[in-house]
């Protein structure tokens, strides 16, 4: 008898707790139901980061001649990760209100539909990640060596990030509707203040020669500037190129520091995230 | 049984009606003010205990909670007082197919409704047939859902809630969706979850339902628990509650200068005590009060006894009634053998001008008696023989 009820428990704790299944099996439908009806399904996701890395590549070396060795790479490594905290942080704030008719009427761990979202997002962010790399194989073998060892904790925090957006993102939308126009353009804003199409070194030295050398500190405590620096210190492998520095630093100190202090912003707004889900999840049902 | 598989104690649940409530952040900055509420508690000093292989019947007017409280048992709803606990896997038919995507198959909707529902995927491929089995659709589970009829939808839902072995099965009125024979299939599992000892709890408007199905039955009344025992009393109770929630509500909006139906009793003469259900060639007594303005006329009272679809059966009149002293008058419409009727019964009641006919008041008393026998057999018992002949 209490090995029955045991077992009943585990049920019961089965569908309060998140799984790996069930995420797994919400980030298929998600893929599933977004690839289903294009005939070339997949192949998409790999075409939007490409038109932009043309379009960006015409812009800024042919008509603003940026002047930047192998600027398809230096753009590559940071556009990807951006690209997947942006996807994660936009499909993650309507993942409750898209999935009303569950959240109304399901037991189930509501968590997961943010989770999901950043799941969604990572497998895009692998393939395209995938891609890259084979590509870099071919074109542009300067990037591997032991720098790639940076992608591990970048990448991690960006993980951490991505699901802290989105946990908060999808919580408050269910409240005020507009958090996911209100987003957008701020999302527009953090590209452009990340240094994902210029280089970081552009602004540090224009605040260095006015003077104002902490505005740099400032710039770079945005914790997506922590991690795309250290993505491009990861892949680029031209620190210094026609005389002048494209990445910040030659060693690894500079990332890392910066890598953590995103680390810690990331954490912080996990635990924000998280306790602002629970707080606002009881009222799901009756607020959708 | 150890520890009951449900366990609420002290729960409310309290619903905020705003008027004026921010519904986005620019609103909310507009509205310097906060949004007034007024509260509405659904669900008061709730105190359940369900033991596990039960099988209760949640039963009450309209607005009495019944949903809440199955929604807050669920875990979709966080109880706002008291504390709810619950033992073993949910499954709630609360509304077949939620969660279905329609761009899926039929078959990677089994799989994601099954996940959410908490079952592993493994475990998912043992019953993948069996619920597909049962939902008859082999031909058509690998379409997409969009493409499916109403009915293939629901039976999707329902097998696939039927399969996950749950240890709790909470069922809000699903048994009024779908024909005759998906109905009977549905009440066929419900019989064979309560063999397999699992505990069920499911609301519904059929009383009759009640005592057939349910070894228990709770009456909820605006958010109170106003009975829990017995089935057949809980049934009976709900019963008079209805006749008399009607006389209440009823008789405050009515304007107090024409005359009114003050109330309606079927009863067994010999006890005095309401009677709801009745069997072929018994004896049927209905009282009806009517209640006027001093110096008011004299009132006629038509009575109809309703069926299916609210095809009157008999139609019964009273003489003109002077009414009393009190400004009331009492008649009592008798039947001495009722017709052999199948089915669930409604009263319709008119108090009306006896020269004019025009209606002073009419009210209509839904599930009023219930008549012994299965009304899918028709709603009159009928003696005949079928025989072959030669011609």
């Amino acid at each position: 008898m209490v090995e029955l009820q045991s077992a009943a428990d585990a049920r019961a704790a089965a569908q309060s707790r998140i799984r790996w299944e069930l995420l797994a099996e919400l980030v298929r439908k998600d893929l599933k139901v977004k690839y289903k009806n294009s005939a070339l399904g997949f192949v998409w996701s790999l075409a939007n980061p490409l038109l932009y890395l043309a379009v960006f590549t015409l812009v800024f070396t042919k008509i603003l001649n940026n002047g930047i060795p192998a600027f398809p790479v230096l753009f590559m490594s940071g556009f990807l990760v951006w690209n997947f905290f942006n996807l994660a942080t936009l499909s993650g704030t309507g993942s409750v209100v898209g999935n009303a008719n569950l959240v109304r009427k399901v037991r189930f761990p509501r968590v997961v539909l943010p989770l999901s979202s950043v799941g969604f997002a990572g497998v895009h962010f692998v393939l395209q990640l995938g891609v890259l790399l084979a590509l870099l194989l071919v074109f542009y073998r300067d990037a591997f060596g032991t720098q790639l060892v940076l992608l591990v904790p970048a990448l991690a925090v960006a993980v951490v990030l991505s699901t802290a957006m989105a946990l908060l993102a999808s919580a408050l939308n269910v409240r005020f509707r507009d958090v996911e126009h209100l987003l957008e353009v701020i999302l527009l804003a953090w590209f452009w203040l990340t240094p994902i199409v210029y280089p970081a070194t552009l602004v540090r030295d224009q605040v260095v020669a006015r003077g104002t050398a902490w505005m740099f500190d400032l710039y770079m405590a945005n914790p997506m500037a922590g991690v795309v620096t250290a993505l491009q210190r990861a892949l680029y492998n031209h620190p210094v190129a026609g005389g002048r520095d494209v990445l910040p630093a030659g060693g690894y100190g500079f990332y890392l520091t910066w890598l953590g202090v995103a680390g810690a912003v990331a954490l912080a707004l996990l635990a924000a995230g998280l306790w602002i889900f629970r707080r606002l999840q009881a009222d799901f049902a009756e607020e959708l | 049984m150890g520890e009951p598989a449900i366990s609420a104690s002290g729960v409310g649940k309290r619903f905020l009606v705003h008027h004026k409530r921010a519904t986005s952040l620019k609103e909310r900055l507009l509205l310097h003010r906060r949004s007034e509420a007024e509260e509405f508690w659904a669900l008061r000093d709730v105190d359940l205990q369900i033991a596990g292989g039960q099988t209760v019947g949640l039963i009450g007017p309209n607005g009495s909670g019944k949903s809440t409280l199955l929604k807050v048992l669920s875990g979709i709803l966080a109880p706002s007082a008291g504390q709810v606990t619950v033992r073993g896997r949910i499954a709630s038919l609360l509304e077949l197919g939620a969660g279905f995507n329609g761009e899926l198959t039929g078959r990677e909707n089994v799989y994601l409704n099954a996940a959410i529902l908490g079952l592993s995927r493994r475990e998912t491929d043992r019953y993948f047939d069996d619920i597909v089995a049962f939902a008859e659709l082999e031909p058509f589970i690998d379409n997409q859902v969009k493409h499916y009829s109403s009915g293939q939808y629901v039976r999707l839902g329902f097998a696939v809630a039927v399969h996950v072995s749950p240890d709790i099965l909470l069922i809000d009125e699903v048994l009024a969706v779908g024909d005759e024979s998906f109905q009977q299939k549905c009440l066929a599992k419900i019989d064979e979850f309560q063999q397999l000892g699992c505990t069920i709890l499911f609301v519904t408007h059929s009383l009759d339902l009640v005592p057939r199905v349910c070894s228990r039955g709770v009456v909820l009344d605006h958010g109170r628990v106003l009975h829990d025992g017995d089935p057949v009393e809980a049934a009976e109770r709900l019963r008079s509650l209805l006749g008399t929630a009607h006389d209440q509500s009823g008789g405050a909006a009515m304007a107090a200068d024409r005359p009114r139906l003050a109330d309606l009793r079927l009863f067994d003469p010999t006890t005095r005590s309401h009677k709801g259900h009745y069997r072929a060639n018994e004896l049927m007594a209905i009282d009806v009060e009517v209640a006027g303005p001093d110096g008011a006329a004299p009132v006629q009272v038509r009575l109809a006894v309703t069926g299916p679809a609210d095809v009157p059966m008999w139609v019964m009149e009273s003489d003109p009634l002077p009414l009393g002293p009190g400004g009331t008058a009492t008649v009592c419409f008798t039947v001495k053998e009722l017709p052999p009727l199948r089915g669930i019964f409604a009263l319709a009641v008119a108090v009306r001008d006896p020269a004019t006919k025009v209606t002073y008041d009419a009210r209509r008393f839904g599930e009023a008696f219930v008549a012994d026998g299965d009304p899918a057999q028709g709603v009159l018992e009928v003696a005949w023989t079928a025989e072959q002949v030669d011609r």
